[in-house]
């Protein structure tokens, strides 16, 4: 027997779908804006491994020469990205969401063998639970990501205005570089976390746009359900 | 005769329509993000910008002129931190003549007494002769990059206080009457070229320098010779170089990258 089970509460569905494209676009404005000044790279010692970012990207996405665009963008869906992160932070502390989203002692323990089980090392089936320790570390560090975001923003965007911001974060170019660094994580986060859902499948997928998934009830209880009972009946009668 | 659903199938079936219900709201969902899209993409343009992101750009300038608190300074360092390789990123509007001894610095101002519009016409030795003031701070380009830079001339505030400018009244500026101030500073390189409008109270900052030295030398040819604004509350695109006109106004006078889709306060 199958069973429709609560999964995903409806604020939660809504700001994270909320979320994907707006923070597509603040990446992508991003990038328009990164570009004017695209210092950062990768390099071990004096060899360069990886130039942020080489022209073939630029020029295949039509990044170049629209910063005043980016910059548009940018400064305006900001609010949306900040209002709908503080609605989700608020709902998920006053609903008790919390609960299943923040790690704790056991979580880091379990977020290792879904590790192995992901990689295939381990065979251990995972945790059924609505999110394993992996998950909870993941979903927790990226709502952390997304308020440094916010804060190394704001630090590059006022620096004046929100000086004490700014010398948190080490100064004006050390806010810049967290602020991309954030972003690069962002890219990363969703490579793997698109790929875990595909694995997880279409009943989870599911979850996260109606909000229930379906549970099938335990092999025990098809046995005793009453159905063969009666068609013994009618086939005893018929005899 | 009525077909007889076994629960199994009455369960698939309710399943099947909530998850279509779900999924049409979601597609809508898209649908109406998509058409949002193309509304930006297909607004018209406000001074080179899409029309909405012009108006989130404007109530942006009212946020930061709400909190804008004249009193913030802007970080200074030591004169020795200052780049000896200053950075010049734009040369729009260096068409003009910058010899001193033809170069002045004209001043269009209004007052009651002389309704119409005057000139106050000034050498570089006049504006040398207010006291002067020296700055090293972190220079912000709206490319992204920043550099330390130590800048040397008279505060906007003292040069103003000076003539007797800025004011609807013709009187000197008086920071207890900042409604007797005009709203807004427009200047200009001599050539037309180039030009910025700024709100007068960041014109009126203390760190606000009509400069004429950078690295304690006269401004080379490159960094605005003779005279060029430094104001360290804007990003570099506000810093004009190669002076030749000062306006006043109410309205919000042109701007060069204001045109060209910037916000346009360019404000830090």
């Amino acid at each position: 027997m199958k069973k429709i089970i609560p999964k995903h509460p409806f604020v939660i569905r809504w700001t994270h779908w909320v979320n994907f494209p707006v923070l597509g676009v603040m990446i992508w404005s991003g990038l328009l804006i990164y570009w004017a000044n695209d210092i950062y790279k990768i390099s071990l010692g004096d060899i360069l491994l990886f130039k942020f970012f080489p022209d073939p990207i630029y020029k295949s996405l039509n990044i170049e020469h629209r910063l005043s665009e980016g910059m548009a963008y940018h400064f305006t869906f900001m609010w949306l990205f900040m209002l709908n992160g503080l609605f989700y932070i608020f709902y998920t502390i006053f609903s008790g969401e919390w609960r299943y989203l923040l790690p704790n002692k056991k979580s880091f323990k379990e977020a290792w063998q879904v590790l192995l089980h992901d990689l295939f090392i381990s065979r251990k089936p995972l945790p059924e639970k609505k999110f394993n320790g992996a998950q909870q570390i993941a979903y927790t560090a990226i709502i952390i990501m997304g308020i440094f975001s916010v804060l190394s923003g704001i630090a590059i965007y006022k620096p004046v205005q929100w000086h004490t911001v700014t010398a948190m974060l080490g100064g004006y170019e050390s806010a810049r570089m967290i602020h991309f660094i954030l972003t690069i994580g962002y890219v990363l986060f969703f490579l793997v976390h698109i790929m875990q859902v595909i694995r997880a499948g279409w009943n989870n997928f599911r979850a996260m746009v109606t909000g229930w998934e379906i549970k099938r009830t335990e092999a025990k209880e098809i046995i005793i359900a009453p159905e063969p009972e009666i068609i013994s009946d009618e086939i005893a009668k018929e005899l | 005769m009525k077909k007889i659903f076994s629960e199994e199938e009455l369960l698939n079936k309710k399943i099947r329509n909530k998850t279509l219900i779900s999924f049409g709201v979601f597609f809508l969902f898209i649908a109406i993000a998509i058409c949002l899209w193309f509304w930006v993409r297909h607004s018209e343009k406000i001074e080179g910008q899409y029309k909405p992101l012009r108006k989130v750009l404007n109530a942006n300038e009212k946020v930061n002129t709400f909190l804008f608190n004249e009193n913030d300074l802007v970080k200074t360092y030591p004169k020795s931190e200052g780049a000896k390789k200053v950075r010049a990123n734009g040369n729009y509007g260096n068409k003009g003549s910058h010899d001193t001894v033809v170069w002045r610095l004209r001043v269009l101002h209004s007052n009651p007494q002389n309704p119409a519009d005057s000139v106050l016409i000034l050498s570089l030795s006049d504006i040398q002769q207010l006291q002067k003031q020296e700055e090293c701070y972190n220079f912000k380009c709206v490319e992204g990059w920043s550099q330390i830079s130590f800048w040397g001339g008279c505060r906007f505030y003292d040069f103003i206080s000076k003539y007797k400018l800025g004011t609807h009244s013709g009187n000197a500026p008086d920071k207890n009457h900042p409604e007797d101030l005009y709203k807004y500073v427009s200047l200009e390189t001599p050539d037309g070229g180039y030009y910025v409008g700024i709100d007068m109270k960041s014109m009126i900052h203390s760190q606000t320098l009509l400069a004429y030295e950078m690295n304690e030398k006269p401004l080379p040819e490159n960094q605005g010779y003779p005279l060029r604004l430094i104001i360290p509350l804007k990003y570099g695109i506000k810093n004009l170089k190669w002076i030749g006109t000062i306006r006043f106004s109410d309205e919000q006078p042109k701007d060069y990258w204001f045109e060209r889709g910037y916000d346009y306060d360019a404000a830090l």
